[in-house]
Order: structure tokens, then sequence, then C-alpha cells
């Protein structure tokens, strides 16, 4: 086990002429032990990122350095570290156990060892009555356990998922996203998980990165993140739906953003006069929305409360102490 | 998928159209394995010959393997010595072609290295000039190698194929990138990986290229006829026209038998590995 710390990281492609930076000058540190989840939307970086630490992606600039080694010139086998990846990439000739085994053949780890190791992996797992099947006659979520046997028998210091949930149904994903969980807390490994996912970052994350066009927007706990979200992007981006940011409501300073999450408004008779344009049931609650001015805003209740009807004016109040500030030219938190 | 329509005359005619089909093609064989089971004086005195089978096939078949005198008083040669010369030109060139082939395309594919592109478009472009244009000046370059009457004198010329290196490189092509990366987390360096994942990975391409390749390369005829002079060197199609131009009557029945013989190599490949066809179709493995 051993921490990561990215030192003023830099990724660029493309020719010296027309370089395209994918990664701006990322430094953050990533505890012994902890559970850290890179989050954002599709080309914000965080698998390059990834690959960066895991050993196919050069780092342009800066270093990286697991446990106290900066890793910037080792090959992927001497950075000792394991990766699962988004399709498994699973030899497909090879049997299960094979496929968990290759990386200790090639390090010359002894049969015995071998076998012991790859057979608890598997106990964990719940593979062990399928070790000599191919990958072919296996499911998608035995597939994605194989991959997560071949990275827990290399006992490395760090674990890498790329997106390995992403290629579940929702059901296998839930079930998934708690196993990995019991096996962080029993092995204690330092791993970095990337998703696109809010939901998957929020529940399996100790701390997480939010990212966005290559820059790190915010590194937290979830609760951080939610609570005090570092820019307005991370207050849009995290939650469902997302915090609603508003430029012309009564009391909103010039050059400022307001932000208010849909759960923290209630309509109240001293609040903002809204008009209501669309009501969607999802269940134990609604979201009403609302044109305020220039900005719609959405309204989280609950479903026994009372809702008003599509083109009632309304008045909205948000909760004392849960409102955001956020600066309108750089979108960076005041408040 | 399209309506398949049930209609009695259609099924009839279709299969009337099917077996004409195989009558066409299956004629000429059965014909030689007539004419292989005659004497040649049946041969000869019956216009036309009678398309039953004799009862000479046993030493037809021996004189055409074995060699000796027939009762004209001709010599004929042993068709097993340069059968043996045909099998192995033949494996010569289907394994070198595969080895070499397949070694480039993974150059090619998985390297980067200065004048990449520029070296695939000059194996590519080897592709447009048939055999024949370049047959002289190759001929010259074997010939001052001293390696006329030889196994390499037969093979190496046709060993390199871009033919062969295209199929590979496409191959290659369809391996998912996760695949390479997930084997350099695991510590295989790239012969490694050519060697644990790679090549059984391509098993079925192989198995493909072997089949087209042993044919290819047991019926050489315009390629040996130039740099064999020695009758030891001789591959069995050689053989089978050395037969019709002897300097005695032609005898038609150790012809067709030497043809048959020279048949069965091939054919025997081509059965043995439609198995391996078949698997690669029906495993979607990748």
């Amino acid at each position: 086990m051993a921490a990561i710390s990215f030192q003023n990281v830099v990724k660029r492609y493309g020719t010296a002429k027309s370089p395209v930076q994918v990664i701006h000058n990322l430094s953050a540190d990533v505890e012994h032990g902890e559970f850290v989840v890179i989050v954002g939307p599709s080309g914000c970086g965080k698998s390059t990122l990834l690959r960066m630490v895991a050993g196919l992606e050069e780092i342009t600039d800066g270093a990286i350095s697991i446990g106290d080694r900066v890793v910037n010139n080792l090959e992927p086998a001497e950075r000792d570290i394991a990766m699962v990846f988004q399709n498994y990439a699973l030899y497909p000739h090879m049997s299960v156990f094979d496929n968990m085994a290759y990386g200790l053949k090639i390090a010359r780890v002894p049969k015995d060892e071998i076998r012991a190791r790859v057979e608890k992996a598997a106990g964990i797992l719940e593979l062990m009555p399928y070790l000599d099947r191919k990958p072919r006659a296996l499911s998608g979520g035995q597939r994605q356990r194989v991959a997560m046997g071949r990275a827990i028998v290399r006992q490395p210091q760090v674990f890498l998922f790329d997106e390995p949930l992403s290629n579940l149904d929702a059901k296998l994903r839930a079930q998934t996203r708690l196993e990995i969980q019991k096996l962080h807390r029993e092995l204690g490994i330092t791993s970095l998980f990337v998703t696109h996912d809010q939901v998957e970052a929020m529940t399996l994350a100790q701390r997480m990165i939010v990212m966005n066009g290559g820059v790190m927007e915010q590194f937290g706990t979830p609760e951080e993140v939610y609570s005090k979200p570092a820019t307005t992007f991370v207050a849009s981006f995290i939650g469902s739906p997302p915090m609603n940011l508003l430029n012309s409501a009564a009391g909103v300073e010039a050059g400022t953003i307001l932000g208010v999450r849909p759960e923290h408004l209630d309509f109240a008779d001293d609040g903002w006069e809204a008009q209501v344009y669309a009501v969607e049931l999802l269940g134990a609650e609604r979201l009403v929305y609302c044109q305020l001015n220039q900005d719609t805003l959405i309204v989280r209740i609950h479903e026994d409360q009372a809702c008003p009807a599509v083109g009632e004016a309304v008045r909205v109040k948000p909760r004392a102490d849960r409102t955001h500030r956020f600066d309108a030219s750089t979108g960076k938190r005041r408040s | 998928m399209s309506m398949i329509e049930r209609r009695p005359g259609l099924t009839v005619l279709s299969h009337l159209v099917l077996i004409l089909g195989v009558l066409i093609v299956a004629f000429p064989v059965y014909v030689t394995i007539v004419a292989s089971t005659q004497t040649t004086a049946q041969i000869m005195q019956n216009t036309p010959m009678s398309l039953l089978p004799g009862e000479h096939a046993l030493e037809t078949y021996r004189l055409a393997l074995f060699g000796g005198e027939t009762e004209a008083g001709g010599r004929i040669n042993p068709a097993w010595p340069m059968m043996w010369v045909s099998l192995v030109t033949a494996l010569l060139i289907s394994f070198g072609k595969i080895a070499i082939s397949i070694l480039s395309a993974f150059a090619i594919v998985y390297f980067r290295f200065p004048l990449r592109g520029l070296i695939f478009w000059m194996i590519f472009i080897t592709l447009m000039l048939p055999v024949e244009v370049r047959i002289g000046p190759t001929y010259g370059v074997v010939a001052s190698l001293g390696m006329l009457n030889s196994y390499a004198g037969l093979t190496i010329p046709l060993i390199a194929s871009a033919t062969a290196t295209f199929l590979f490189r496409q191959f290659f092509l369809t391996v998912p990138d996760e695949l390479v990366e997930a084997a350099r987390m695991d510590g295989a360096g790239p012969m490694r990986f050519f060697w644990d994942i790679l090549l059984p990975l391509s098993r079925t391409s192989i198995a493909a290229l072997f089949v087209i390749q042993f044919i290819y390369g047991w019926n050489q005829y315009l390629w040996p006829l130039l740099v064999t002079t020695k009758e030891d060197m001789y591959p069995v199609v050689l053989g089978i026209r050395r037969l019709i131009s002897g300097d005695a009557y032609t005898e038609w029945n150790v012809v067709m038998a030497t043809a048959m013989l020279a048949m069965l190599p091939p054919a025997l490949v081509v059965i043995l590995m439609q198995k391996w066809f078949v698997k690669g179709l029906v495993d979607s493995e990748k």
C-alpha cells in the first residue's frame, strides 16, 4: 500500500506546433489506503489521468509518485499497481485461472504460491466453480469479477479502476459497488476509481476529485463536494437534479451567482415570485419546474406535500445557510 | 432475414442445378480415377475410353509410386521422391510465409519506428506486380547465390508475402488495445505478448493461411521448372509433365495415377483443416 502524489502534472498531445493540453497542472495527494474516485464528464481527462498513473500514457510534465518513488519513467509492470479495465480485457484464450495467474507467472512466482493466491482471490470473489472456464462462458458480472481477481492476486500497492461498472446492468452495478466497498475494507489497498457516474462517485469515494476540461475543480469528501462545491461546475455536476444557479433573483448582487439545491427550496409567502411550468413525479418526490425572471428553478418536494398546479404563480424561498455564492466571471465559490 | 418460400417445383429445380454442378466438377476427377485403373492399351484402343473402372489399379499405382519398366519397355521414374520434394517445399513455403508475415505484421501494427508507414506501403505495393514480371531477375539472383537445385532456391523466393502480411495486419488491428495494455500491466514484454496472446488468438487465421499457402506451394510449376535441373529436386507436378513428354509413347494410366497421387496431399490438408475453419467461425473470441 502506498500514497499517490500528483505534482503539477501536465498532459499534452499533438505536435509542438499545435499541442492539445488535456491535463492542466494538476496537484493532489492521495493518502495511503484511501479510496479516491475521479469523476467528471466525458473528455474531462479523468481516464488520461488514471492511465498516466498506470504507465499507459506518458507524463508530459510534472511528477507522479507512488509511495516514495517517482514513477514517471517506470514501466507499468514495475509500478506495483493493478488495473481493472472498462471492458475487462480478459485474455479470451486462457481459462479464468490462467487469466488471474498470468501476471504472477511472468513475475516468476512459484507455482504453489500462484495456486494459493489465485484460489484465495477466487474464494473472495466467489469464482471457485469457474476457474477452468474460458471468459466467453461467463456472464458480464462474472467477467468483471475475474478482472478484479486478476488485480487482487498481484497484491499491488495501488488498484486502478477505469469505469469498471459501466458495462453492467443497473442491478448488478449496485451490487458490485457494494462488493468493491467490502473488498476495499478488507484489503485496505489505495485505490483510484474513474467514473462519469456521480452516484458511483458519491457512494464509493472516501474523497473524490471532480474534473472538468482537464482541470481539477475540487478534491474533497463527498460531503464537502456536495455541501460546499468549490465551483459552479461542481455545483451543477454533483447532485441530481443539479443545483439551481441564479443570477436574476431578487437579492442576488451583481457579479454573483446564487446557488440553491432543489431540496433546499420551500414554498413560502415571503419568497421569490415564480411561475410553475412543469411538474414531474419521480415516486417518493416531485420536481417542480418554475420560471424565475430569466432563470429556471427546480424545487424538490415530497410526494405527500401540497403541489402547485402548472401555470400557477408561487413564491419560493431558499432555506437559510443552504445557499452558495459563486463569482459570476470565474465560477469560483465565494461563501 | 428474408422469407423463404417453400415451393416443391423450386426445390426440385435447385437440386437439379446443384447436382449438375457437382457432376461437372467431379467428372474429370472420375475420368482420371477410371483411367488410372486401366492399362495403357485399354485406354488407347477404346475410343471413347470406357468409363467403367478397370482391374489394374494396384499395379498402375505401384508403378507410378515406385517406378519400373512398363510392358511396352518404357522406364517410369518413381513418384514418391518427387512427392517428398513437393511436401518439403510446400511445408517450407507455408510455414516460412506464416512466420515472416506474422512477424512483419506484428512490427507494423505494434511498434512505432521511423518510416513505418512507408515500409508498410512498400510491402503492400509488391501486391501490384505479378510474380511473372520479376521471375527473370529473381532467377538471376537465385542462380548467382548458387541456390539452383536446392530447397532454398525452391522456397526462399516464394516466402515473402504481402498478402499474408496484410491479412495478419488486418487481424491485429481488430485485437482490442485494452488487451495489449492488460498484458503490459501484467509485465509481458513485446515478444512475450506475441507468443502468449497474439499467436494463440491468431490460430484460426494461421490455419486458413496454412491451407492456402500449402496448396500454393504444392502446385508451383513455373518456378521449379526454372530453378531445378536435377531429377532428385523435381516436384511431383513437374513429374507429371515429364511423363507426358517422354520419348516412348505416353503411359496414360500412369500419368493419371500420378495426377491422383499429386492431388491427395492438398486434398488431405483441406479436409483436415476444415474443422479449424468451422471452429474459427463458431468461436467468436477476441
